[in-house]
């Protein structure tokens, strides 16, 4: 069971959360043409590596935020509120290997 | 004495303290401190079981939980019945009942040991070869009879009465495995102030100093250091010390479950404790100090009973005073067996001969010669003589050239076998640390870490007791350190005691036999032999994950803890390659079984799910209602008179609310109070519909999509004030919609200040539907005026209702005219009671989900999620009317936009009329335009809710149908079973469709 990062209550074990899917994707404006309706509908990054997702601290405080995970080690790097930036992934997985190799 | 093979003393048990059981319905006797093992194996028990394919005779190999032979049933009542235990685990207690498992009719005439002559056919994968044929056997005759003549334990008959515990708990420092290594490492956690859980397995903490009395720790006797660390540890109030309670599974983290067994030890246990205990630890850090397995060396007939692990004699004459024979022959890859030897003759068992695998012995070789023990090197077993128990064996002699020829004759009741050590790393490996190959001591060993664990004692590698002492000190302080505590001062400890050879040999040992004949078994639970595998490899296998899968090996309940290595070993020979290079198969939790009660724990019968139920359900229960389940809710389905069927129930209900009135608890209903300057602008953007501009006291009939457009919810947004709203849901919908009103809340419009708080069960809501529904709550009602012209259908208006402050919408689900009253959920039942009675005063009917069904189906109003199933758009179930399309934006507009979901093609909901009324569809039938449709054919639709209407004396159909509305007046097909139904493509309204009588 995983320890999930709340930026408000702090690593709470998983089965407080619900997952709520990939992070940073845009909802679809109202005239978005099809392409881009379905990239933002349907199409996700499903990235091996680090990527950024929404999580609910639904049993919890209730609230949504967004963590980075790495999909291989399935190990949280961080988690942040929304309306945070969008951290830079490759940068931070630089990052995390220079730190690893030390 | 308790049994012919009872050392006259030794041992850690209570010699003063007999204990009487049964096995297999025979009276043994043993002492407090045995095991059932123990017990049987000193009253000359040498058969405990019969192997899983073959039938064979199977006995006692080891001394702990490793055990693939020794599985029994325990049995204190029909429910307290556990199959599969390891003997080895199950501590003796008076009026034990145990029964050996995979026999017919008794451990020593079994009709299935035939399976072993006809053992050619029962090769790797003969599931899949020799029933192939015909194909129909497999299901009915071949699968049937295999699974009951092959198998382990039978499931209890009765449910399990006993209670089972869980409990969340955090620490710094878990340290799995209470022996040298473990008990340091605590010993060192605790002194730096950490929070420290020690588990163990075993009964008592000691690991393997219980069966070295001998052994020395800092000048004292190992059991006198056990004793004072213990006392030290217990005076920590801060560490948890946990006997009989296994570290099972490793999980992200740093999350480890430990399994405690509370009662099956105790005679009479107390009632009130659980029998098991699951922790779910969250520890800081991890000392795994799991210790070693011992790996029994493989030969011809080396399944045979009373050939065991040297360790295993070893720890039972030491630990339990039990001499597991009295000829015994040593067959030994490692010098771990000499001290078993030295052991055993000390207690008076005669050692025939050392049989030492190695050119040259090792460094004990010289030690048994000088204490006058016969040793053999460069030799081994050729085979084993005897079949219910060893008899003898056939020495086997290594030439240089590297041929094997059989040597002499060994009569024999007892073989000692170890082929070495194998450091278990299962902990480890689950908790996805990476394991490397030691190629000096041909072992694999705990490499990089995955989690914040570290591994200390033989299961990092480490052989003599000092340095498991040692480096589990160390361990237990790095850990404490890394989570946060002070240091400790560095400890070294003096310590005498025999090292374990880690590595050794693997594989099938060198013998004289046809090797493509003889039988030298590696997984003894699972009867998989050396050529078994070999011949997995010589048919294509390659991936040591698809031999394991095809031979089976490794597979049992043991998991292979005595087997993998091995099996790994012969796979690499015959593929040609080398053990690293073949690799190991998945550790998979849990490391020993787990009763599904542990797993379950409070969570069985009532409390296994949450049962939601209306605030008059018992007034429901008294009018005889028939619940169904929706979701975690109980509804009343309908609510038969004595004596009446439900369907003449449902019809009587049906006719009653369209001749007159009925009552109905809706308070199942999802409710939403949406408040907030900025609440009508959220809502306008949340539902499809205009809302913007709803006035206060009106309610409006809402759709919700997600921003693909397709239907996913619906309800009625009621506006109280100029910032209130009460919103209502489906019954199943409603945790869903809250959730995604939350999501555009918090991170999609965060700039609107809006409130959604769930109110489903602060609320009871009645309704009141049919002609006669006003006269029934007009007397009721204060403070509002319900003339047709002053609240007019689609109306809500906060009143009185029978003295209750009430929220009184006037909306329908029927078609009638209608009123749902909600009232503060304790007032609910009161309600009923008042509006029952004057239903009933009216010639009315209570009714139940089923006939709200029939009545809203003949009104063509849909169920989201039985008339659609998240492919539809609003139009496509005839709700086009409700998108506010002049909207800027709402959830789901970008969707609906979306050209396909607008062209041709769409399957939309109509009705089907059958000519002949009797004839009512099935919900789920497909339909076709071709009445005879051949396989393949595309189907146009399917019915998504059919009924028989009482009132229109006929069955009537809702069905999602391809271009459904433009194909109104043309005849489709529902190809059923008995022959294809002809139905007419109508309009999916079937009463009043002027919808006159829902604004009377």
């Amino acid at each position: 069971m995983l320890l999930v990062p709340c930026p408000w209550c702090g690593p709470r074990p998983e089965l407080e959360f619900v997952a709520a899917g990939e992070a940073h994707v845009a909802r679809p404006s109202p005239d978005a043409d099809p392409t881009a309706l379905a990239e933002a509908l349907y199409f996700r990054a499903n990235t091996k590596g680090l990527i950024a997702e929404r999580w609910r601290h639904l049993h919890g405080c209730g609230r949504f935020f967004n963590a980075v995970r790495h999909t291989v080690t399935d190990k949280f790097v961080m988690s942040y509120r929304p309306g945070d930036p969008a951290p830079d992934l490759a940068r931070l997985a630089e990052t995390l290997a220079a730190e690893a190799a030390l | 004495m308790t049994g012919p093979f009872r050392t006259p003393t030794g041992g850690r048990i209570d010699r003063t303290r007999p204990i009487a059981f049964t096995f297999d319905g025979r009276r043994y006797t043993g002492f407090q401190g045995d095991t059932l093992a123990s017990a049987l194996l000193a009253a000359g028990v040498k058969v405990v079981g019969r192997s899983f394919k073959y039938h064979r005779p199977r006995g006692l190999v080891s001394a702990g939980s490793d055990e693939p032979n020794a599985l029994v049933t325990v049995i204190r009542d029909a429910g307290r019945t556990t199959p599969n235990l390891v003997a080895n685990e199950v501590e003796l207690r008076e009026g034990l009942v145990a029964e050996s498992q995979n026999r017919w009719p008794s451990l020593a005439f079994d009709v299935s040991a035939v399976n072993d002559l006809l053992s050619p056919i029962f090769v790797s994968g003969f599931y899949y070869k020799t029933f192939m044929w015909p194909k129909s056997f497999w299901s009915k005759v071949f699968e049937p009879v295999i699974r009951a003549a092959a198998g382990f334990g039978r499931a209890p008959t009765a449910a399990d009465p006993d209670g089972y515990a869980q409990r969340f708990v955090h620490c710094d420092v878990l340290v799995a495995g209470g022996g040298p290594a473990g008990l340091a490492a605590a010993l060192a956690a605790a002194e730096s102030g950490a929070r420290v859980i020690l588990c163990d397995e075993g009964p008592e903490f000691g690991g393997s100093l219980l069966a070295e009395p001998a052994a020395t720790i800092d000048s004292a006797p190992a059991a006198q250091w056990i004793a004072a660390t213990l006392a030290t540890l217990a005076a920590h109030p801060r560490v948890t010390l946990l006997t009989r309670t296994c570290a099972f599974g490793y999980y992200q983290d740093n999350f480890v479950a430990l399994l405690e067994r509370v009662t099956d030890h105790r005679a009479a246990p107390d009632p009130a404790l659980p029998r098991e205990c699951l922790w779910q630890v969250r520890a800081a850090q991890v000392v795994i100090a799991a210790g070693a397995l011992e790996r029994p060396l493989v030969f011809p007939d080396n399944d045979r009973p009373g050939v065991m692990l040297a360790g295993a004699a070893r720890a039972w004459v030491n630990r339990w005073g039990v001499a597991a024979g009295a000829r015994a022959v040593v067959y030994t890859a490692s010098d771990s067996a000499y001290a078993a030897a030295h052991d055993l003759r000390s207690a008076g068992v005669e050692i025939v001969r050392i049989l030492d695998l190695r050119p040259d012995g090792g460094p004990a070789t010289a030690v048994a010669r000088a204490a006058g023990l016969t040793v053999e090197t460069g030799a081994g077993i050729d085979r084993v003589l005897g079949s219910t128990a060893v008899t003898g064996v056939v020495t086997a002699r290594h030439r240089a050239d590297g041929t094997t020829a059989a040597g002499e004759t060994l009569a024999c009741d007892l073989v000692l076998t170890s082929a070495g050590w194998t450091p278990s790393v299962h902990l480890f490996s689950q908790s996805r640390g990476r394991l490397r190959w030691d190629a000096a001591r041909a072992t694999f060993l705990p490499g990089t870490p995955h989690e914040a664990a570290r591994s200390a004692g033989a299961c990092n590698g480490t052989a003599s007791l000092a340095d498991c002492l040692d480096e589990g000190f160390a361990a237990g302080a790095a850990a404490a350190r890394d989570a946060g505590h002070g240091a400790v001062a560095a400890r070294r400890f003096a310590a005498t005691g025999t090292a374990i050879d880690i590595g050794g040999f693997a594989g099938e040992a060198p013998h004289g036999g046809n090797r493509d004949r003889t039988r030298a078994f590696v997984d003894l639970q699972h009867d998989v032999t050396a050529k078994d595998i070999r011949l997995a490899v010589r048919e294509g296998f390659r991936s040591i994950e698809h031999v394991k899968r095809y031979t089976t090996t490794g597979m049992a309940t043991d998991q292979g803890k005595t087997s993998n290595i091995n099996a790994l070993a012969v796979a690499a020979a015959a593929t040609g390659t080398s053990l690293p290079a073949v690799g190991l198969t998945t550790f998979r939790r849990p490391y020993t079984p787990v009763s599904f009660g542990a797993f379950a724990g409070a969570s069985r019968g009532d409390l296994f799910d949450p049962v939601r139920r209306t605030p008059a359900h018992a007034r429901a229960t008294v009018a005889g209602a028939v619940f169904e389940d929706v979701g975690q809710w109980k509804r009343a389905l309908c609510l038969p008179a004595p004596g009446e069927s439900e369907g003449a129930a449902v019809a009587r209900e049906v006719r009653s609310v369209r001749a007159t009135v009925g009552l109905f608890d809706a308070s199942t209903l999802g409710k939403i109070e949406v408040v907030g300057p900025d609440a009508a602008t959220f809502l306008d953007r949340f539902y499809v519909n205009a809302l913007a501009k709803l006035p206060v006291g009106r309610c409006r009939y809402v759709v919700a999509t997600r921003d693909d457009g397709f239907v996913y919810d619906d309800g009625i947004v009621a506006r109280l004030a100029p910032d209130r709203f009460h919103v209502t849901t489906t019954t199943g919908g409603a945790a869903r919609v809250h959730a995604l009103m939350e999501d555009f809340l918090q991170t999609e419009w965060p700039d609107l200040d809006v409130w959604a708080t769930s109110i489903t069960e602060r609320w009871a809501v009645m309704a009141i539907q049919g002609p006669q529904a006003r006269a029934v709550l007009a007397p009721l009602v204060e403070g509002l005026d319900l003339a047709p012209e002053a609240f007019p259908h689609m109306s809500v208006a906060t009143c009185t209702v029978a003295g209750i402050p009430a929220r009184l919408f006037r909306v329908s689900f029927t078609g009638e005219l209608g009123f749902e009253v909600n009232v503060p959920a304790d007032h609910g039942a009161a309600l009923w009671d008042r509006l029952a009675a004057r239903v009933a005063g009216h010639g009315g009917t209570l009714y139940g989900t089923e006939a709200m069904h029939v009545l809203r189906a003949e009104k063509g109003y849909v169920v989201v999620g039985q008339d659609t199933d998240g492919t539809l758009t609003p139009d496509d179930v005839g709700l086009g009317w409700a998108v506010g399309r002049a909207k800027a934006d709402f959830v789901g507009k970008a969707g609906l936009a979306r050209p396909d979901l607008a062209g041709p093609g769409r399957r939309q909901l109509v009705g089907l009329r059958v000519e002949d009324p009797e004839v009512v569809l099935v919900e789920g039938a497909q339909i076709t335009a071709d009445p005879a449709p051949p396989p393949g054919t595309h189907a146009l639709g399917h019915v998504t809710s059919a009924y028989a209407s009482p009132n229109l004396g006929r069955g009537i159909a809702l069905a999602v149908v391809e271009d459904g509305r433009s194909r109104i007046g043309t005849i489709v097909h529902v190809p059923m079973p008995g022959g294809s139904i002809a139905a007419t493509v109508v309009a999916p309204v079937f009463w009043d469709e002027e919808g006159r009588r829902l604004h009377a």
